[in-house]
C-alpha cells in the first residue's frame, strides 16, 4: 500500500548515489525484497516507472529480487527456509527460532553509464 | 561505457535513522513505549480507554494517536484527562518515525510511565516501519475472521502481544478462537495472547497485570542504569 513511497526511497538513493559517481544514465536498478516486507513487486515496479519520468533513471529497469524467508533454531542449531508460513524447526520441531532473513528492503547496486 | 555501481542501502534507512532518534528520547525519559497496531476498527481506541480507567491511578499513561484523518479518537482519549496528541498522516497508511518525532514536542515524556501510540487501522503496512517502540502489540477481533494470521503474517511476525477482541461476539461469527491462535502461535511462538472482551470488560485483567509488569520492569531497568 505504501509502495510509492518506497519507490520514492528507491529513487532518491539511486540519485544521490548517482551524483556521487557523476554518472548520466542510470540502466538498472537490483532491489532486494523480502517475502515478509509486505511490499508488493508489481505496484513497486509501477510506482517506479511513474517517479522515474523526467529523471537521469528514466526507463530504468527494475530489477526485483525476492528474499525467502529463513530462520534459525535456537534449540538444535539449525538454519531452514520456512515453508507454509510454519515457524518452527523441521528438524526438531522447536518454536524457538529466530529469523534470518525475509524483511529485506534494500538497493543493491546499479549499472550506469 | 557502463558501470556497475554498488550500493547496498536499506530503503527505509531514513525512518530507521529517525527510530533511532526516537528510541534514544524514550531511554533518557525512562518510559515503556507500545506501539499498537491492529486493522480498521478492531478496538485499538477501546482497548486505550478500558487500560486507561483501569491504571490511571497507578501508571501515568500518554497516547499518540495515529489517523488518516479527523481528531475524534483523540478527543475520546482527552476526555479521560491523560496527555494525548493526534496525529494526522493525510493519506498515509502507517505512522513513521518522522511523524512520531514531530509529535513530541506536544508531550511531557517526564510525567509519563508508558506511552501508547494508536497506529493507523491497517494490518499491513504499520508493520514495516519502526517508530522507535520498546514492543509491538496488535488487536485481532474475532469478528475479522480466524484466517487472518496466516493472510497477514508480518504484523504477527512481530509482535509481543496479540489480543483477541470482541469476544462477547463469538456467539454469532464463525471464528474458532483456538485455531486463530494456534495459527497466530505457528508464525510467532512468543507471542502474548490475551482474549478479551472492551465491551463487557471479559479477560482485561490479565492484560492490565500484564502492562503493570512490564511497566514495573522497564523503571527497575531504568533506575538499574542509573545507580
Ligand atoms: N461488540 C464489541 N464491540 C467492540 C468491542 N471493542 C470495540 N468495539 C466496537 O468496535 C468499534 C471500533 O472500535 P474502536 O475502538 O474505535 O476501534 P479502532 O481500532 O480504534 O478503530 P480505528 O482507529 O478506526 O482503526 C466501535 O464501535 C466499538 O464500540 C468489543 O469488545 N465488542
Ligand atoms: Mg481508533
Ligand atoms: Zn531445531
Amino acid at each position: 500500500m505504501h509502495e510509492m513511497s518506497i519507490a520514492q526511497s528507491v529513487l532518491d538513493i539511486v540519485l544521490q548515489e548517482s551524483h556521487n559517481h557523476k554518472v548520466n544514465r542510470v540502466l538498472s536498478v537490483a532491489v532486494k525484497v523480502g517475502e515478509l516486507s509486505a511490499v508488493e513487486t508489481e505496484s513497486l515496479r509501477f510506482c517506479f516507472d511513474f517517479l522515474t519520468k523526467g529523471t537521469l533513471a528514466e526507463g530504468a529497469r527494475l530489477e526485483i529480487e525476492r528474499v525467502e524467508v529463513t530462520c534459525h533454531c535456537q534449540e538444535c542449531g539449525s538454519n531452514f527456509t520456512v515453508q507454509e508460513l510454519i515457524f518452527a524447526c523441521p528438524i526438531c520441531k522447536s518454536p524457538r527460532v529466530e529469523m534470518l532473513s525475509g524483511r529485506e528492503l534494500s538497493v543493491e547496486s546499479f549499472e550506469a553509464e | 561505457m557502463t558501470v556497475k555501481v554498488p550500493v547496498v542501502r536499506n530503503i527505509l534507512e531514513a525512518n530507521e535513522q529517525m527510530a533511532e532518534d526516537n528510541r534514544r528520547v524514550f531511554r533518557d525519559a525512562g518510559l515503556l513505549v507500545i506501539n499498537l497496531m491492529s486493522g480498521p476498527g478492531a478496538g485499538k481506541t477501546s482497548l486505550l480507554e478500558r487500560t486507561i480507567d483501569a491504571l490511571r491511578q497507578e501508571i501515568r499513561i500518554g497516547v499518540i494517536e495515529g489517523d488518516i484523518q479527523s481528531s475524534y479518537d483523540a478527543e475520546r482519549i482527552g476526555q479521560k484527562g491523560v496527555q494525548v496528541v493526534q496525529l494526522n498522516t493525510g493519506g498515509a497508511c502507517h505512522l513513521d518515525g518522522n511523524m512520531i518525532k514531530s509529535s513530541l514536542a506536544a508531550l511531557d515524556l517526564k510525567q509519563m510511565d508508558l506511552l501508547m501510540v494508536e497506529n493507523v487501522g491497517n494490518l499491513v503496512c504499520p508493520a514495516a516501519f519502526n517508530l522507535g517502540e520498546d514492543m509491538k502489540a496488535m488487536i485481532l477481533s474475532v469478528a475479522e475472521g480466524d484466517d487472518k494470521p496466516l493472510k497477514y503474517p508480518a504484523m504477527f511476525q512481530q509482535c509481543r502481544v496479540l489480543i483477541i477482541n470482541k469476544i462477547d461476539l463469538l456467539p454469532y461469527v464463525d471464528c474458532h478462537l483456538g485455531r486463530m491462535r494456534d495459527r497466530a502461535l505457528q508464525l510467532n511462538a512468543n507471542l502474548e495472547i490475551f482474549e478479551v472482551s472492551c465491551r463487557t470488560g471479559e479477560g482485561l485483567d490479565p492484560w492490565f497485570d500484564w502492562l503493570r509488569r512490564q511497566v514495573r520492569e522497564r523503571k527497575a531497568e531504568v533506575d538499574g542504569t542509573k545507580s
